[in-house]
């Protein structure tokens, strides 16, 4: 298998965003919503975490949404349609535990918002009311709207700036859906940490269970080298093999907002370095 | 005229060991033994008496014969002193490496008892090491027995089960988990104790044996047990998944940005390559006074790889002495040569970090050695009032290992005890699941290289049989002969 795995689309999203659809049958075939995947591109690479955005048996293919932040993930955005990478393993991490629920509030922040969209199939599949909130930053980062119009019963977006949907965080939009359905059983929340945290903090007088997917610093992903350890409940788990799943009301969100900053001066440096190759191959960073 | 050689007629030091200066390897990843040259090789040949009744074999946990190998070399037939040592071990180039000799066959050696005893493991070394210079490696190609197996993890387990498998004629896939081949040979021991190209060439034997190895394919995840003999059509399973889930203590810190556990550190630095950062896109994310919390092979291996990783100092800290100590002999001694610090009898209480939630330092107690525990081992104890802080920014945990619960979890009736390792039915080597064997540190916990060989190799005789291919009396009689049972 040293061909690799091949990219047979790719849309872009945004200056930032993008997705693959990977051709890769055997993890397609095993993926479920909430499984993660280990991506490596090449020799030199990362091993990084991304959670299933998508998956089709049939095609035999597995989709991922990527924000370009760092070096690795910008490298990857300038890979084209028709290329492979090295590695793509998976499907990793527990499966969400989905079952029927009369109605359940689904959370999307930015890039959160595709991993949220195998559970809002699932969770509809079931015959669960679904309420759906996906949020940007502004407008033109907007993705997938259609996509989740097709499997909610509601549907908000919420834009920072207010150019798309509501104004404001999607947070403030969950506080409203929870005051006005009551009958709520699970909310599911699935973005960057403080989004995560904050829907946390509203959904918790309200008693509702609130599932986050926590995307730690992760190397191996099978469990083998603790850097995704995070406390849960007061306990240590390992996100690769534990969750990444977690009941959010449990989750210490200051310790793992701290330890995602371990690799930061790496990361600051791989990237500037990178941005000078380029700049030097008078490629676009 | 021949003379009989008595322990007056050899020399009585061991020949040394070529190795890089102390000052000068601290700073690189090459290997740090050299290996023995021809003449220094034939000259340790020389000191062994090739017993009549050796005592070195009964300390093999494999059994090779010893003085059988050493005699080929002496007499410069080196093919046959490879061929001697592959019959029982199919890697003779890292077991002369990495086995603990002073613990297994040198402290048996009979030369020790007036004199130092031979060399064995570096004579083994240097067979291997020639004959990977010199000898086309053959293959024996079998005849197709018709059967298919399928071994998960490919460490040293899982390599000498598939290499006698294989041998038998068995269609043999690997499938690992990781991106890379070899377990902790390739993920833990680092570069400059057992260089990759050693693996490598191992690996490479095996496919030519018409092996094949999927790599990327974590069993549980993208297949499950039960699949891959119901689906894909596998007879017998192997399950060599090593023990690589690690241990913290639970001390408050733990959870600090700095603190690492061994396999982090190492799969950060080896597997991915992060002592070449940023070449290699990995960040290791050390700092620059480090503490190792455990004095084993891995301890070993986290200190030297962060004094290579420009680390201005590394101490250990173990809560027992240096004469309890796991690691093998040869790499305590070339930690302190490299100028690593040793804290024995200490154990730290708690790590204590910055505002920023970044290490600073470990707080530690000194310890004494009480009454000996049942298991004969006299428990250490903590001394009040002994309290100490050593500044620190990183802390590297190398308290061993659990079992990984991934297979666990996916296997329904794969019977495991308390810790999770996997049990297995003493007279056939399997399972409590038909046709599924296992055997290395998944079933004995963290253990050795060699013991995780052995196992391999036993459930390949165990599997063979299961698979009518080989009869069950004769093999059980080669194996008691084997082991002097
Ligand atoms: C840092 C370090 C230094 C050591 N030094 C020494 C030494 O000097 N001498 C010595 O004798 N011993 C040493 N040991 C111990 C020795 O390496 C182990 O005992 C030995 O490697 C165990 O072999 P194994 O085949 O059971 O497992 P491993 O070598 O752990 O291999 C298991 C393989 O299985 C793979 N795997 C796990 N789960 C799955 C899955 N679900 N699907 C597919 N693949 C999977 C893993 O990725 C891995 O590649 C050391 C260990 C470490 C960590
Ligand atoms: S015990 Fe020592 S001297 Fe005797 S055969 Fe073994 S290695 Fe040689
Ligand atoms: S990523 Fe290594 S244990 Fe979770």
């Amino acid at each position: 298998m040293s061909t690799g795995y091949r990219i047979v689309k790719k849309e872009v999203y945004s200056s930032v965003t993008y997705m693959w659809e990977v051709e890769a049958p055997d993890v397609a075939r095993a993926a479920q919503p909430g499984h993660f995947l280990m991506v490596r591109i090449n020799e030199e690479g990362e091993r990084i975490p991304l959670t299933v955005a998508d998956f089709d048996r049939q095609r035999g293919t597995v989709t991922v949404v990527i924000q370009a932040v760092g070096k690795s993930t910008r490298e990857m955005m300038a890979l084209a349609e028709g290329d492979s990478i090295l590695d793509f393993i998976g499907p990793l991490g527990e499966a969400s535990h989905i079952q029927k629920r009369s109605k359940v509030i689904l959370v999307g922040g930015g890039l959160g918002v595709a991993p949220v969209y195998p559970q809002l199939r699932a969770y509809k599949e079931l015959g669960s009311t679904t309420l759906s909130i996906i949020g940007f930053r502004t407008k033109a980062l907007v993705f997938w709207e259609e996509k989740f119009r097709a499997q909610s019963d509601e549907l908000h977006i919420a834009t920072d700036d207010g150019s798309y949907g509501h104004k404001g965080f999607v947070s403030q939009v969950l506080q409203m859906l929870l005051e006005r359905h009551r009958d709520t059983e699970e909310v599911v929340a699935i973005g960057p940490l403080p989004m995560m945290r904050v829907c946390c903090d509203v959904s918790h007088p309200f008693g509702v269970r609130t599932m986050v997917s926590l995307n730690s610093i992760m190397v191996d992903g099978t469990g083998m080298c603790g850097s995704c350890r995070v406390t849960v409940g007061g306990k240590l788990k390992f996100a690769c093999v534990d969750g990444p799943d977690f009941d959010g009301h449990q989750v210490d969100f200051d310790e793992l907002m701290r330890r995602q900053r371990r690799f930061q001066r790496e990361e600051q440096e791989s990237l500037q370095q990178y941005e000078e190759e380029c700049r030097l191959l008078g490629r676009t960073a | 005229m021949t003379t009989v050689k008595t322990i007056h007629t050899i020399p009585t030091g061991r020949t040394p060991m070529p190795e890089q200066a102390p000052q000068v390897r601290a700073t690189n990843f090459e290997e740090v033994a050299l290996g023995y040259t021809l003449p220094e090789a034939l000259r340790e040949a020389d000191r062994c008496l090739e017993c009549k009744k050796p005592r070195c074999i009964a300390g093999c946990p494999v059994g090779i014969d010893i003085p059988g190998f050493i005699r080929a070399i002496a007499q410069q037939d080196m093919r046959r002193a490879y061929e001697i040592l592959r019959q029982d071990n199919p890697l003779p180039g890292v077991c002369g490496r990495v086995c603990p000799q002073e613990s297994q066959c040198e402290v048996r050696c009979i030369v020790g008892i007036k004199a130092e005893p031979v060399c064995i493991g570096r004579l083994e070394r240097f067979a291997a090491d020639y004959a990977m210079a010199h000898f086309e490696a053959e293959t024996p190609s079998m005849a197709p027995a018709g059967k298919k197996a399928a071994i998960i993890g490919s460490g040293p387990a899982g390599i000498a089960c598939a290499a006698d498998l294989a041998r038998a004629g068995v269609d043999v896939t690997i499938f690992e988990a990781l991106h890379m081949a070899g377990g902790v040979l390739k993920y833990g021991i680092p570069e400059f104790r057992l260089p990759k190209s050693i693996v490598d060439r191992e690996i490479a034997l095996l496919k030519q044996m018409g092996v094949t190895i999927e790599l990327n394919t974590v069993i549980g995840k993208l297949f499950t047990i039960p699949q891959l003999m119901q689906e894909k059509g596998f007879d017998a399973v192997f399950v060599g998944t090593g023990a690589g889930f690690p241990k913290f203590q639970g001390i408050p810190g733990e959870n600090l940005n700095g603190v690492f556990s061994a396999n982090e550190f190492l799969t950060r630095v080896n597997l991915m390559r992060g002592f070449r950062h940023p070449e290699y896109d990995t960040p290791v994310g050390m700092g620059r006074q480090v503490a190792v919390i455990g004095a084993g092979n891995t301890a070993m291996d986290c200190a030297r790889c962060a004094l290579r990783m420009g680390a201005e100092a590394v101490t250990v800290v173990y809560r027992r002495t240096q004469k309890e100590s796991p690691a093998r002999a040869e790499e305590l001694h070339h930690a302190m040569q490299e100028g690593i610090q040793f804290q024995w009898l200490t154990n730290p209480v708690q790590i204590l970090g910055n505002a920023d939630g970044w290490v600073s330092g470990m707080e530690c107690i000194r310890m004494a050695l009480g009454e000996p525990d049942a298991s004969g081992r006299r428990a250490p104890v903590e001394q009040p009032g002994t309290n100490f802080v050593i500044p620190v920014d990183t802390v590297i945990y190398a308290l061993g290992t659990r079992a990984n619960p991934i297979i666990a979890k996916s296997t329904p009736g794969l019977k495991t005890n308390q810790w999770g390792y996997i049990e297995l039915d003493e007279q056939t080597g399997m399972t409590s699941l038909p046709g599924v064997f296992a055997g290395g540190d998944i079933v004995t916990g963290s253990a050795t290289v060699i013991l995780a060989l052995g196992a391999g190799r036993r459930a390949a005789t165990g599997m063979l049989q299961y698979l009518g291919l080989r009869p069950a009396e004769a093999s059980a009689e080669a194996r008691a002969a084997k082991t002097g049972a």
